[in-house]
């Protein structure tokens, strides 16, 4: 099986287009009627449903952010009475209040559909043993792979993350072919395996791996050490969970699930809508949602769409994977630069330290400078060899990114830290 | 050979103070000392009574930290005697990293920590040439 509902994922590109319009109407109409937050600020933005024909008209609605989720804490965005909701879920909380989300059972099932798809795609079916590593709970990773690892047909393990030994036993003595958890997971599931010498009796052949950013070179060190093919997946609590978009086997981005999400790029400056191609914060909106619609979502994800034809013969179009959040880039000398990209640089040149950014203005110039805390491993008695260290991260750092740097190396928990987390970027600049 | 402790140093103020007052604290004695450092950043190179000991408090403390051997040649009091040494190593075409003297002196030689890639056969060939090498007890030192 190559598809799990191939009517929708290989749809006409004319006709999806359709299909969107129709299921537009309906939402904005659902949320007019029934959220009266959504109905206040497209009453101040001074647009009716009536506006509203399709999807060509959406950029007269208001953005979605998450601060409006927040507000709305702690039901009201729900749109159905709490008597038709069945499930409840939310996000970790770590910046702020948390955001509930809430389902209806029919939410679940398009929701359950889009994992299922994911799993398909990668190359799941009927005959699989799937490992859910995801966290169980409020969290969505767990019980959204495993609503649609159920529905495929695959025999389902709700390991939830943890108990490594255990979730070793399982993966030997139950054959798991399929394992579902965030990327750094598999990366210390990968260690444990080999320190145990486990290898030899598991079997795994692919993963689906999100609710993090990863990169290209992880991937091929989890295809390498796990024996399997790596797909990514992407989603978020707000539009429901994992399962918005997902990788097909040509792994070059994810095909967004277009006939329940309408995706758009913005220029997070302007917020003006950017055309298929370009770059910029991702939004979302949901166009079949019943407890939770929502409107123009502002992800702070930054990727660029593609609609070039994908060889797997879905008609989705895809996003790259994200990178970065439009509320922590930096716009240094005219380059977009998000810190998760010099972490990028960092652990592709094998080094696991703490940085930080400093990024001021000299006479009229933006100075780039990255801080690298020494760690035992990199340090070396010889000056020549850190210099030369230096110099490396700093090529590094000019191919990702395009712009000079300057590299110095640091001492030990010399990086200011608030609350135990490293200030990553410390701007200096004037505006 | 000797044990020699290098120590990562952020050009900073009070950054030598922190090291050395750390090893002060714990009674360490300090028989000699070399630093190296571009504008950013330094090493710094000591020789101390007790190699191991001081590991453990340099990186107890969070200091980075790092033992590599070293010749401690004797170097007879008079001209000429340094260029000697140096001669027959460069002869055998061992590099010479670095280079320092230690504080102590015994019967009218100085000592100089040598670093090069492969200590104890420089050790080796400047003995055979008659040169005193000296032990970890005539330093005081392990």
């Amino acid at each position: 099986m190559k598809y799990y509902q191939e009517t929708a994922e290989c749809m006409p590109r004319e006709e999806l287009k359709k299909l969107q319009d129709e299921k537009l109407v309906k939402q904005i109409k659902h949320v007019w009627e029934h959220v009266p937050y959504y109905r206040k600020k497209m009453e101040e933005a001074g647009v009716t449903p009536d506006d509203i024909k399709g999807t060509d008209d959406l950029y007269r609605l208001p953005f979605t952010s998450k601060a409006d989720l927040r507000d709305s804490y702690p039901d009201g965005l729900l749109a159905v009475p709490k008597s038709e909701c069945v499930r409840l879920h939310s996000t970790s909380g770590t910046t702020g209040k948390r955001v509930l989300v809430y389902y209806t059972r029919n939410d679940i099932d398009l929701w359950e559909d889009c994992c299922a798809r994911a799993l398909t795609a990668a190359g799941a079916d009927e005959n699989d043993v799937c490992q859910v590593a995801y966290g169980y709970g409020l969290f969505t990773g767990g019980f959204g792979l495993h609503g649609g690892s159920q529905k495929l047909g695959c025999l389902t393990i709700p390991m939830s993350s943890g108990n490594t030994d255990r979730q070793l036993q399982f993966m030997a003595d139950l054959g798991t072919t399929i394992l579902c958890c965030t990327p750094s997971y598999a990366q210390y599931l990968a260690e444990s395996m080999e320190e145990k010498g486990a290898g030899g009796d598991i079997h795994l052949k692919a993963g689906v791996f999100g609710a993090e950013a990863w990169s290209e070179e992880m991937r091929k060190d989890l295809e390498k050490r796990l024996g399997i093919k790596a797909f990514d997946i992407y989603g978020l609590t707000e539009l429901s969970g994992p399962g918005v978009a997902y990788e097909c086997e040509m792994q070059q981005g994810m095909h967004i699930n277009e006939d329940h999400f309408y995706a758009e790029t913005i220029d997070p400056n302007t917020l003006e809508p950017l055309p298929v191609g370009r770059e910029g914060e991702l939004v979302f909106t949901s166009l079949d949602k019943e407890a939770f619609p929502i409107i123009r979502y502002r992800t702070r994800d930054i990727c660029e769409l593609s609609a070039e034809p994908c060889a797997c013969g879905r008609t989705f179009l895809k996003m790259c994977r994200p990178r970065g959040r439009s509320d922590d880039m930096l716009i240094i000398r005219g380059v977009n630069v998000f810190p998760s990209q010099v972490e990028t640089v960092l652990l592709d040149a094998g080094y696991t330290s703490n940085y930080q950014i400093v990024v001021d203005r000299v006479n009229n110039t933006d100075t780039f400078e990255v801080l690298v805390e020494m760690t035992p491993e990199m340090f070396s008695d010889s000056l020549g060899r850190i210099t030369e260290m230096e110099k490396d991260l700093v090529v590094r750092l000019k191919d990702m990114l395009g712009i000079q740097a300057k590299v110095r190396m640091v001492t030990p928990k010399s990086i200011v830290r608030s609350e135990g987390k490293a200030v990553r970027v410390i701007d200096k600049r004037k505006y | 050979m000797i044990n020699q402790i290098s120590v990562f140093l952020e050009n900073r103020a009070g950054q030598l103070a922190d090291i050395t007052g750390t090893l002060a604290e714990n009674g360490i004695d300090i028989r000699a000392l070399n630093i190296a450092e571009t504008s950013d950043y330094g090493v710094m190179r000591i020789i101390t009574n007790d190699s191991e000991k001081t590991m453990e408090i340099l990186n107890g403390a969070g200091f980075i930290a790092s033992e590599t051997k070293a010749a401690a040649v004797a170097v007879p009091d008079h001209p000429g005697a340094l260029a000697e040494v140096l001669k027959y190593l460069a002869e055998a075409s061992m590099d010479v990293e670095y280079m320092y003297s230690i504080f102590s002196q015994l019967e009218g030689r100085a000592f100089m920590v040598i670093k090069v890639k492969d200590a104890a056969a420089a050790e080796k060939l400047l003995s055979e040439k008659g040169i005193y090498i000296a032990k970890q007890e005539d330093l005081d030192v392990r």
